[in-house]
């Protein structure tokens, strides 16, 4: 049976088929239990699964991950939220010094088969703290995976994937589009792999890699350079961690030239990453030098400043011309 | 013992063994038959020898940075003779005598100082998480655990260690307000050794202990005599029962002294007095413990003196076993990161084997 869902809704259906499949899939953080999650990721679950398995906790993201990992290690598999990814960072040190360590500190003893939910990026008005892009933060950490949808069948079917998987999985959403249009995805349960990209349309003069909300942004610049007569070749890079190197590596070796495209600060970001291993591993092939088009290397703006800050579909498209053109 | 008799907030300290080793607490003697007091004792004894044995070859250079337990035997002995097989612990990483108690073999300790990782592997079925170095964190991992315990309807309980130092971090609030909000089956065990590195506990808190924290979790606390390994056993035990009987958690004091180092790369005489060190050698837990023990008649001076050297014997066999045999498999760096191996990282085994392989 398909119905047709926004990114949150399926989000949601997830949870909700994994706590049905898996009697040890448990969720919880702040907010997640009566209320429902403050994006309503949660909805309902603790009304199907009771308060053991979906509840409230006290306000501390450091013992909702810390805890996690006990649960972990006791045969659960907890999937937690962080209500905003900018209020991970009480938690940075259970993240860093023990969710990405204990398989190699135990050599394999103890694997932490668990899940990370945050929301993530801007573009939604918000307080400060609310809008930060920090994927580059955690991908850089050995043992941790860090996934990012972009539509409603990607975001259930990644996400039931990093229930299931062995390793523990940052699953950060992107809030921009929580409800930016709806798609038809199967209601029962399905999983897409992890660590793979998709390519979303194939073309022959450029291969763009984005993530995230800035995946539907890119789209629309690229109907808008379409329009000149350039063919793009867009890639939804979907898990940041580890890369599916091969997906643009093999599209540039196509198209010769590439742009990366991320709300993250440019310096150090991923896009840095991506290029280098194009560098790499498709020097010869390249046409023009390969470019980033990010969030600027500033703290993310209040609202009123925030039109500034993401790359909009304007702007990529004008990027995108002067890559070909150059 | 009741935990409730002691109360923290009059800095009521529990006892049973004296520093002389004299009982001042008849009633709360332990019933343990001599085999058990042999074994406590020996384990005490082993736990020293071990320090003993890795600070001397750290000094002939033979062993890297050790973290001794000098003095502090007894709180972890005592508290870890709670335990049930099926039970957790979660260790920070001065807890020899507890981890030799549940099962953990000298050989992994001794691995794991001498830098390899797997040293943290445990052998099946010795429920002991590997070293925590991060203050505190651990403590968030037992709470997990025994939240994990109450879904799953299952009785086992945790134990968690954490240092005086630890005290003052974030996860120690948020431990144990998670373990008392969730009734998380967990003892806290605060092994109160005076010191954080060389910051005395006199600057840590202001409060005139520690198990007095406890009443902010709604939660009971026991100030105990570290030293005295029947009062560590006695209240460790009322403590596991409650948390078994799904009560929730409790938090323990073991007001107790690090005689040694922090770790072999500090010098302590830099922060405290020499007169300081000697009124608690006075307290040493294995002096007053073999004290009651030659009294009673369970052991005497020529036991005490073949165990040691059968000890030091073993001690030193196992060190050999590993010394210079225990260099980390190039392949064991990477594969333990993720269950399958990704590609960029077995790119970069390949790479580095190549360069290894083409420079013989």
């Amino acid at each position: 049976m398909a119905n047709t869902l926004s990114i949150i809704q399926a989000i949601n259906q997830a949870l909700m088929n994994e706590m049905k499949n898996d009697d040890t899939v448990v969720v919880y953080g702040e907010d997640v239990g009566i209320e429902g999650g403050v994006f309503r990721a949660t909805v309902d679950l603790q009304k199907t699964y009771g308060k053991e398995r979906a509840f409230d906790t006290p306000l501390a993201e450091s013992a909702i991950v810390g805890t996690a990992v006990g649960m972990a290690i006791n045969g659960l598999k907890p999937v937690v939220e962080m209500q905003f990814s900018g209020f991970s960072y009480p938690a940075f040190n259970q993240i860093i010094s023990h969710v990405a360590r204990m398989r190699n500190r135990s050599r394999g003893q103890y694997n932490l088969p668990l899940v990370i939910r945050a929301p993530y990026g801007g573009g939604i008005r918000a307080l400060e703290h609310h809008s930060e892009s920090t994927e580059a933060l955690y991908a850089q950490i050995p043992g941790l995976k860090v996934v990012i949808p972009s539509t409603p069948y990607d975001a259930k079917g990644l996400l039931i994937a990093a229930i299931r998987d062995p390793d523990p999985v940052l699953f950060w959403e992107p809030k921009r589009i929580y409800r930016a249009f709806k798609q038809e995805i199967p209601e029962e349960a399905y999983e897409i792999p992890l660590g793979k990209a998709k390519v979303l349309q194939e073309g022959e003069d450029i291969t763009i890699v984005a993530w995230g909300a800035m995946v539907p942004d890119v789209q629309k610049a690229v109907k808008m350079v379409e329009e000149k007569g350039i063919s793009a070749e867009v890639i939804d890079l979907r898990t940041i961690a580890p890369m599916d190197r091969e997906s643009f590596i093999e599209s540039v070796k196509k198209t010769g030239r590439i742009l990366v495209v991320h709300e993250a600060p440019k310096t150090l970001g991923v896009g840095s990453e991506i290029i280098s291993i194009v560098n790499e591993k498709a020097f010869l092939y390249l046409e023009a030098p390969p470019t980033r088009l990010t969030g600027f290397d500033t703290t993310f703006p209040l609202p009123r400043g925030e039109k500034h800050y993401i790359p909009s579909p304007d702007r990529i498209a004008k990027t995108i011309q002067d890559i070909v053109n150059y | 013992m009741r935990l409730e008799d002691y109360n923290p907030m009059k800095n009521e300290m529990y006892q049973v063994l004296d520093p002389a080793g004299k009982i001042v607490l008849e009633k709360d003697v332990p019933e343990l038959d001599d085999e058990q007091l042999k074994y406590l004792y020996k384990t005490m004894l082993y736990t020293r020898t071990i320090d003993e044995k890795a600070l001397s070859y750290q000094r002939q250079g033979r062993m890297l940075t050790y973290a001794p337990n000098l003095g502090q035997e007894a709180a972890q002995v005592g508290s870890a003779y709670t335990m049930k097989k099926e039970d957790w612990m979660a260790p920070a990483f001065r807890e020899l005598g507890a981890w030799l108690v549940r099962g953990v073999p000298l050989k992994n300790i001794y691995l794991y100082w001498y830098g390899n990782e797997w040293g943290s592997h445990m052998p099946e079925g010795v429920k002991v998480l590997p070293i925590s170095v991060p203050i505190a964190s651990q403590m968030q991992h037992a709470t997990g655990i025994g939240m994990a315990n109450n879904i799953k309807k299952e009785k086992n309980v945790v134990l968690t260690y954490v240092g005086d130092g630890g005290t003052s971090h974030g996860d120690f609030h948020e431990a144990l307000n998670f373990a008392s909000v969730f009734k998380s089956p967990v003892v806290f065990i605060v092994q109160n050794n005076q010191y954080a590195i060389s910051t005395s506990r006199k600057i840590q808190t202001m409060s005139e202990n520690i198990a007095l924290k406890a009443s902010a979790y709604a939660i009971p606390g026991i100030l105990v005599d570290g030293n005295d390994i029947f009062a560590m056993y006695n209240a460790t035990k009322a403590a596991v029962e409650r948390a078994r009987n799904g009560e929730g958690p409790t938090l323990i004091e073991a007001y107790t002294y690090r005689l040694g180092a922090h770790t072999t790369s500090d010098d302590p005489t830099k922060y405290r007095e020499d007169a300081e060190v000697e009124e608690w050698s006075k307290k040493d837990p294995l002096l007053r413990f073999g004290e009651y023990l030659k009294e009673k008649e369970v052991i005497d001076d020529s036991w005490i003196d073949e165990t040691k050297k059968e000890l030091e014997k073993e001690v030193k066999s196992t060190f050999e076993s590993i010394e210079d045999k225990s260099d980390t498999e190039l392949e064991d760096i990477f594969k333990y990161h993720y269950e399958e191996m990704p590609a960029q990282l077995q790119d970069q085994l390949d790479e580095y084997r190549s360069f290894l392989e083409g420079g013989k």
